[in-house]
């Protein structure tokens, strides 16, 4: 490298450092009652790589954060209540519902978004939340699977981490999760597309700075599944996963594929400690 | 005037471009990362150059970059330094080796190769997020490098 180069890095560092603490310090307290963890010690497997995770809704506007603090407002409380009415219909061929199972969903799903995804000992497998909600339609009910990133999923995955919002995010990362685990840690890091960008450069690197219109978050998962203003539906992690592979000009991976599935896992490990909080409202 | 006449050169060599042409797998780096010679064989128009930059669907520079000369061009990013003197601190050959490729002068940058067809992780068909179905085309053309050099050659300090 010669000296010019240097001088370039330097003048690189010398500006936008403090920008990575550009994140906001504002405290979002849901419904004026619960104050929820949106920054924490990062947990110990990325304590070299940085020293505080947060929540995308620090880079969000005063005003996308405000409609998340009150379920009033939160445009995406509506496929909650589509969800509870869903949660009590009988489909499928064993003429069963969610409820004939699992009863009340605020006792039977409480903790259980915080928790997924998570190794299944019978499947032998990681499975993502939507990747059991289908396992229950086919299996239990005989049901047609949803759309893994359709409404009527996402929808049921926001009434599903309702039940949960506050709990700390706690996945699993060792054990028999532990290779699903680093092939997910590997994707992170992975640089591709035509643009040989990975997740870390844009969400490890350079969260807090501008990346043309957008504010760079740490790109956490802890808010899922979200509203986004710009789409006006419920979107969940494997559809953000997607638009965020394709717009490094590669080739994406299908939402529900094992690989998405493993990114999943690891993005989750990296917000483990900050409060659930889906559904989230970004832009 | 100038320009009229730079892209009166353009039509006029137009002929011999193809000839002239550098193809991505034939760029000649040198050891601080830069490109010596020209890849089109014509020279770079800066007002071209300049359109170029602050086209999202092209070179798409201000999504990194901060450049004042595109003061119309709204919402500027921040990831790379500010291009404003860049024209100063870097002379015509390391610019085209920079856009070419920047991590032949900066080690793993975060900043796209321009003008590579090979050695990707799961390339996709432009912005589609499906697979290539034809060989990959550098993301900008052979004359596009050219235009953009000469206009980040205009970048001087006041
Ligand atoms: C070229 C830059 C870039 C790359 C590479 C990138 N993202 Fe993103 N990502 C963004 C932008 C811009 C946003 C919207 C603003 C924000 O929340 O950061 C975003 C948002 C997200 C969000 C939503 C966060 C929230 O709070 O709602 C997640 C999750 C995410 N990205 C994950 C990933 C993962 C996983 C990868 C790698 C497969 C990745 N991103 C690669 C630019 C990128
Ligand atoms: C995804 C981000 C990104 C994009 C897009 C990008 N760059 Fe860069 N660029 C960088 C970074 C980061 C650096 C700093 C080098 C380093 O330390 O990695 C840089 C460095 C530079 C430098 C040398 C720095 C100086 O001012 O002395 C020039 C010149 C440059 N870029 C021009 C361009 C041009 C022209 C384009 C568009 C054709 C472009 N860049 C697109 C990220 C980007």
């Amino acid at each position: 490298m010669n000296y010019k180069a240097l001088t370039a890095i330097a003048v690189a560092l010398a500006l936008p450092l403090s920008a990575h603490a550009d994140a906001d310090d504002d405290t979002l307290v849901l419904n004026e009652e619960e104050t929820l963890v949106t920054k924490t010690a990062a947990p110990a497997h990325l304590s070299d790589v940085m020293d505080e995770v947060m929540s995308g809704w620090h880079f969000r506007s005063d005003e996308t954060q405000a409609l998340q603090m009150d379920d009033f407002e939160n445009p995406a409380m509506v496929f909650v209540d589509k969800a509870m009415d869903a949660w009590e219909t009988a489909e499928g061929s064993e003429g069963k519902s969610c409820s004939s199972c699992h009863d009340e969903v605020d006792e039977s799903m409480a903790g259980v978004r915080a928790v997924y995804p998570k190794w299944n000992e019978t499947a032998g497998e990681v499975r993502t939340l939507a990747t059991q909600i289908n396992d229950c339609r086919e299996n239990q009910m005989g049901a047609e699977p949803w759309k893994y990133t359709g409404g009527k999923m996402t929808a049921m995955e926001a009434l599903i981490s309702v039940q949960s919002r506050g709990m700390p995010v706690n996945v699993a990362i060792d054990g028999p999760a532990q290779s699903t685990w680093e092939q997910g840690k590997e994707m992170y890091y992975a640089r591709t597309g035509q643009l040989e960008l990975s997740c870390a450069n844009c969400h490890e690197d350079s969260y807090g700075l501008m990346i043309r219109a957008d504010h760079l978050s740490q790109g956490q998962i802890n808010g899922f599944p979200t509203y986004r203003l710009k789409n006006a539906k419920l979107n969940n992690v494997h559809a953000r996963f997607k638009g965020c592979v394709r717009d490094t000009r590669a080739e994406t991976y299908k939402p529900g594929s094992s690989e998405f599935v493993a990114l999943e896992l690891y993005v989750a490990s990296r917000g483990n400690g900050l409060a659930v909080e889906g559904p989230s409202v970004r832009n | 005037m100038k320009r009229l006449s730079l892209t009166l050169a353009m039509c006029l060599t137009g002929s011999v471009t193809l000839a002239a042409e550098v193809a991505p797998k034939d760029v000649q780096f040198d050891e601080d990362g830069g490109v010596a010679v020209s890849l089109s064989g014509v020279p770079g128009d800066a007002a071209s150059g300049a359109i170029i930059a602050g086209t999202k669907s092209q070179g798409n520079c201000v999504a990194c970059h901060q450049l004042s000369a595109l003061a119309d061009v709204p919402f500027q990013g921040e990831i790379g330094p500010s291009l404003d003197g860049a024209g100063d601190r870097w002379n015509e050959a390391e610019l085209r080796g920079l856009m070419a490729n920047a991590k032949m002068t900066f080690e793993g940058t975060m900043m796209p190769a321009f003008y590579k067809v090979e050695g990707f992780i799961r390339p996709g068909d432009g912005y589609t997020g499906k697979a290539p179905t034809e060989a990959l085309t550098p993301i900008l053309t052979a004359q596009q490098i050219e235009d953009v050099v000469a206009f980040i050659a205009t970048l001087k300090e006041e």
